[in-house]
């Protein structure tokens, strides 16, 4: 693990992160059998590339398309009287999710909240016939009865801290830092 | 960029960033439209009060189904049902509606600066739905949102309002946004109604027609206020027609790919014959479509904006928070 400075710290660089998203569509194949209806729906902003890289793996393993959706949740959060409105990005999800097998996808699990606003957001597109949840970090700390069925890594973390995930389009440059908070 | 108003009073007021981050925010909420379940509950258990001390149909249904869309109660207060009615001063209404605890007023009225009033004397969100001659923030806003949605920029468009520019609020807030987006504005009607003041603010304005509108991508058809002209100001109707009404034939010295807009109640065969109102270079009802879209946005965005108080005792850290989470990648929750 390098060092950029005392405060920030490389958590996972490009490779790590390959592994790993090979690693959790076996994890995925495993759980959810081959001619299942699985779809992805990458939570915005950090699900959304997550999520299309999982669905790229999965495609391999099963020789097929895994459709890929992406969920904006801002409406349905529940701290929207306690901050500056959230941008609200475009849910663009072009198939039924009705009797599918959705699997949520987030860069990282915190409290919970996003998934609970999460499970709110795709009621209101159908009836899935269950959901799950895949996160690339779970940093801990959670604040609801969720927990995800997938998770790519598991950190320890400060509340905070702050786990910024960077997935850019160019994979060699994809990396998980860990920036630690004044104290 | 952040929204951090408490309220939309005008757009003269707002920076380029704020207009373009009400546009963003208003594109998503026009897919949420198209969708067979509308509703999001961002609102859920607020209470918007339409406050129209001024007569309005397409504005105040279009607030109330835009708070209806984000799961809002809505209460609507309409002047001739009224205790303004009896003498109750405007601050007194608003004051009791706020008693009642609103959470949001949307005012229309006759005097401008009435919502800065109330915004001065209110804790709640107080939106402009129009003030006098002053501004109507939200038309403004769904203009602009139609005209890039149709012409794909706003910088270097060549937009022409051609009306009663003098006396509308319409107007006002068309060219403060587009002039803030690089938009070439010219006014155009007759002198009584189009001063050269405009010149000041960087519009161009003409009096003849077909100078207005010959290198036109836009043409915004203002509508002739019949309630609100001073007769010595205005021509009559028919010399108004003649001279600066559009029609099929009138509209050959424009560009084949202008873009017709209007405001709405339109006053077929004054400012606009049918043929022109209804044909395909017309968008007028696509503005209504899009104005649903604006006011949610505007709703949503205003309802996380806070009173400076606010931010200094109870959401500094919380409301400092939100403004980083917006410059990096991904926090997540």
């Amino acid at each position: 693990m390098s060092t950029i400075n005392e405060k920030k710290r490389v958590l996972l660089d490009a490779t790590a992160i390959a592994n790993i998203l090979q690693h959790m569509a076996k994890e995925l194949a495993k759980k959810n059998h081959p001619g299942t209806d699985v779809v992805l729906v990458g939570i915005q902003t950090g699900g959304v590339q997550l999520a299309h890289r999982l669905a790229e793996q999965l495609g391999k393993l099963w020789g097929r398309t895994v459709p890929v959706g992406q969920l904006d949740i801002s409406m349905y959060r529940d701290d929207l009287d306690h901050r500056f409105a959230p941008k609200v990005h475009p849910t663009d999800i072009l198939f039924d999710v009705s009797d599918k097998t959705v699997v949520l996808v987030d860069d990282v699990f915190f409290s919970g909240r996003t998934t609970r606003a999460a499970l709110d957001a795709l009621a209101e597109l159908g009836r899935p016939k269950r959901v799950q949840l895949a996160v690339l970090i779970d940093r801990g700390h959670r604040e609801l009865p969720i927990r995800p069925d997938f998770v790519g890594q598991t950190i320890d973390t400060a509340p905070g801290d702050r786990v910024d995930v960077q997935l850019p389009d160019n994979p060699q440059e994809c990396k998980v830092v860990l920036e630690k908070s004044a104290e | 960029m952040t929204w951090t108003r408490k309220d939309l009073l005008d757009l003269q007021s707002l920076s380029p960033e704020e207009i373009i981050t009400i546009l963003d925010t208003a594109r998503v909420f026009k897919d949420i439209g198209a969708r067979p379940r509308k509703v999001m509950p961002a609102l859920r258990g607020k209470t918007v009060v339409n406050l129209f001390v001024e007569p309005s149909t397409r504005t105040r249904i279009s607030f109330e189904l835009a708070a209806l869309r984000l799961a809002a109660d809505v209460i609507n207060f309409t002047a001739e049902a009224s205790s303004l009615r009896k003498g109750e001063t405007l601050k007194d209404t608003a004051r009791n509606l706020e008693a009642l605890n609103a959470d949001f007023i949307v005012i229309r009225h006759s005097a401008a600066g009435a919502p800065h009033f109330l915004s001065r004397v209110l804790k709640a969100h107080v939106i402009n739905a129009g003030d006098g001659a002053h501004e109507h923030p939200t038309q403004g806003l769904l203009d602009v949102f139609t005209m890039l949605e149709e012409k794909k920029r706003i910088a270097g468009l060549r937009v022409t309002i051609l009306g009663d520019i003098l006396y509308s609020r319409v107007a006002r807030s068309n060219i403060w946004a587009l002039l803030k987006l690089g938009a070439h504005v010219t006014l155009c009607g007759p002198p009584t109604l189009v001063p050269r003041t405009f010149e000041e603010l960087g519009c161009r304005v003409t009096h003849d027609l077909e100078t207005a509108i010959k290198d036109a991508d836009v043409i915004n058809l203002l509508r002739i206020q019949h309630e609100r002209q001073r007769k010595t100001m205005f021509p009559g109707l028919g010399e108004y027609t003649s001279l600066f009404g559009i029609n099929r034939a009138r509209l050959k010295s424009a560009p084949p790919d202008v873009l017709i807009m209007h405001p709405g109640p339109i006053n077929r065969g004054v400012e606009v014959d049918s043929e022109v109102a209804d044909g395909s270079q017309s968008v007028i009802l696509k503005q209504v479509t899009n104005g649903l879209a604006v006011r949610m946005a505007i709703l949503y965005l205003v309802n996380g904006g806070k009173l400076p108080q606010e931010l200094i005792e109870t959401d500094a850290g919380r409301a400092s928070d939100a403004l980083n989470s917006q410059q990096t990648t991904s926090t997540a929750e």
